[in-house]
């Protein structure tokens, strides 16, 4: 069986500066793979890199069995990968109900009172249907948190792209907010999800991969990572043999 | 409140409203032959003339976010184009104006994929750059009366109508028809599903890429079709004119600086925005162009103050304050029931 999401190789660098260096991991459809590392690690520069926002320098990706190394992010995202941002990218002049409703006709292909129905449905999921009508400059960090997942539901991804969504949380939204991820990962979606929020992701994801400086550290069960003496090193500074 | 209970709606009762009245407007502005007199047919002529360009340099500036200052370069293309086609291919002055909007996107073509390289402030004076390109082109061609110019020939005039009086009805009622054909375009364009792509792009560019909109393309189609419009509309105010010359073809000030004044003040990003602007235009035109160059100190102390003190323009300042719409382009989720009692 041939990966889902497979990056072979993959390097980048600004000038002195490496965000990825001979990244290589296969993720098979269905699965939910989740990444931590600390600040700084590269892994929203590689969810850029599988998306198309940023090109690398070497190194090869493939998406459900085609070469994308070469195309742009709209190409990407209409073959079928969605993500959502770290940093909230909203159309701030836009209301919420047309954050969505670009993405359902654009990505997701929908047109007409379908694609109006299933923003409905999807902002219903994500909490915003009453929000709705609200300009989206004048959300809260949260709703645009919220907005971002939203947007990427919209677009009907096969591979969803989740960037520390669950940051800033209450304990509540947290939990809510894990059950709705764990709804859409049961419909057959992909996930890759980058989280800080360990124990959100735990509950989630069926495989775990720690990067530090671009590289791949470790990756596996999700648990037996978690208590690699590499994790430990990386997140609580022991030596591995202390 | 289940999500079945919701439903999408785009008009409202303003929406409604304003379709009347401006229905009522258009039908009493297509009789002014028959209750205005010839300076003001004049006037409005032009302030039609005026308000497609603003509407379509919105739409490229304000939506699509190419700040061009060039787009002379067409009004310009458009005239030499009527002067070219009607003079020496013996063509009617009312099919030059069309096949000029064809070559006009034609030559849109290699230009947009030169300056498309060019980002923010360095698109805007690749622009500027190419106008000037266009003006000393044209300037070099002796048949159309190299820099000096030429005029139209009295039998290229007369083919429009016999009577004076005949060609200053046509002329009028070509410029309203090209203001309303360009608003209509502009309005059913971002209505559809292009078009939301479109406003995505003004909004974030970085999250429309990601959303599978191809950004590139969407930019060219606008910059090519507004080239298109934008060369008619030239064909048109030099049909009006009667002369042509490089420097009143390819005039920066006419065509563009008053042009983007206009669109500003009005409210960029807007279809309402142009229309408020060219009324604002022609009213401080009109009542100071007396006063010689203090008219252009005055629109530069204008177009400062409403920048610092109302950014989106006059109807941003209007739109966020009671969160109206003239046409009827945003989406508003109702509860079926609420909806019910409207």
């Amino acid at each position: 069986m041939t990966a889902f999401l497979q990056l072979d190789q993959v390097s980048k660098a600004f000038g002195a500066i490496t965000v990825a260096e001979d990244l290589s991991f296969e993720v098979q459809s269905g699965q939910a793979l989740g990444v931590i590392g600390p600040n700084g690690a590269g892994k929203t520069s590689m969810f850029n890199l599988i998306t198309g926002t940023l090109a690398p320098n070497s190194g090869r990706i493939m998406f459900d069995g085609t070469d994308i190394t070469r195309d742009g992010a709209a190409k990407r995202c209409r073959a079928g990968m969605a993500r959502s941002f770290q940093v909230p990218q909203p159309f701030s002049g836009m209301t919420v109900f047309e954050n969505a409703m670009i993405a359902a006709t654009q990505a997701g292909g929908l047109h007409g009172k379908e694609a109006e129905q299933f923003c409905i449905e999807v902002l219903d999921q994500t909490a915003l249907l009453d929000r709705a009508n609200t300009l989206a400059g004048g959300l809260t960090l949260l709703g645009r948190k919220r907005l971002e997942l939203t947007r990427a539901l919209c677009a009907r991804p096969k591979l969803l792209m989740l960037d520390e969504i669950a940051g800033g949380l209450t304990e509540a939204e947290c939990t809510s907010l894990v059950q709705t991820i764990k709804d859409i990962h049961a419909r057959g979606v992909t996930i890759i999800w980058i989280e800080h929020v360990v124990h959100a992701l735990l509950a989630v994801v069926d495989k775990l991969m720690v990067i530090d400086f671009g590289r791949k550290i470790t990756e596996g069960d999700p648990h037996t990572t978690m208590e690699s003496p590499e994790v430990q090193e990386i997140y609580l500074g022991i030596a591995a043999d202390a | 409140m289940t999500p079945s209970d919701f439903h999408v709606t785009r008009s409202s009762s303003v929406t409604k409203i304003a379709a009347v009245l401006g229905l009522l407007i258009l039908i009493i502005l297509i009789a002014a032959p028959y209750w205005a007199g010839r300076a003001d047919m004049r006037l409005m002529g032009e302030l039609f003339l005026y308000l497609a360009l603003a509407s379509l340099w919105n739409l490229m500036a304000g939506y699509a976010g190419l700040v061009s200052v060039g787009q002379q370069a067409y009004v310009g293309f458009g005239g030499y184009m009527l002067f070219a086609l009607t003079m020496f291919g013996g063509v009617h002055p009312i099919g030059a104006i069309v096949i000029a909007g064809f070559f006009g996107a034609l030559i849109a073509v290699p230009v947009a994929l030169l300056i498309f390289r060019l980002r923010g402030a360095y698109f805007a004076i690749g622009t500027w750059v190419i106008a000037e390109v266009f003006r000393l082109s044209f300037a070099q061609v002796s048949v159309l009366g190299g820099g000096s110019g030429s005029s139209l020939p009295v039998g290229i005039v007369r083919s429009l109508s016999s009577s004076r009086a005949g060609r200053e009805h046509l002329s009028y009622w070509l410029a309203l028809a090209s203001a309303v054909i360009v608003i209509a375009a502009v309005y059913f364009f971002l209505r559809s599903r292009n078009g939301l792509a479109l406003t995505a792009i003004r909004d974030n560019e970085l999250a429309a890429g990601s959303l599978g909109i191809d950004i590139w393309r969407t930019k060219f189609v606008v910059y090519i079709v507004t080239a298109a419009l934008t060369s008619m509309i030239g064909a048109l105010i030099f049909l009006q004119k009667l002369r042509i010359s490089p420097d009143a073809a390819f005039s920066v000030n006419d065509w563009t600086a008053f042009v983007i004044f206009i669109v500003v003040i009005g409210g960029i990003g807007t279809i309402e925005g142009p229309i408020i602007g060219t009324l604002i235009f022609f009213a401080l035109r009109e009542t100071l162009a007396d006063l010689g160059t203090i008219y252009l100190m005055v629109l530069g102390v204008v177009a400062i103050v409403i920048m610092l003190k109302a950014p989106k323009g006059i109807w941003g300042l209007i739109r966020t304050r009671f969160d109206v719409e003239l046409f009827p382009l945003s989406y508003r989720v109702k509860h079926s029931q609420t909806a019910q009692k409207d």
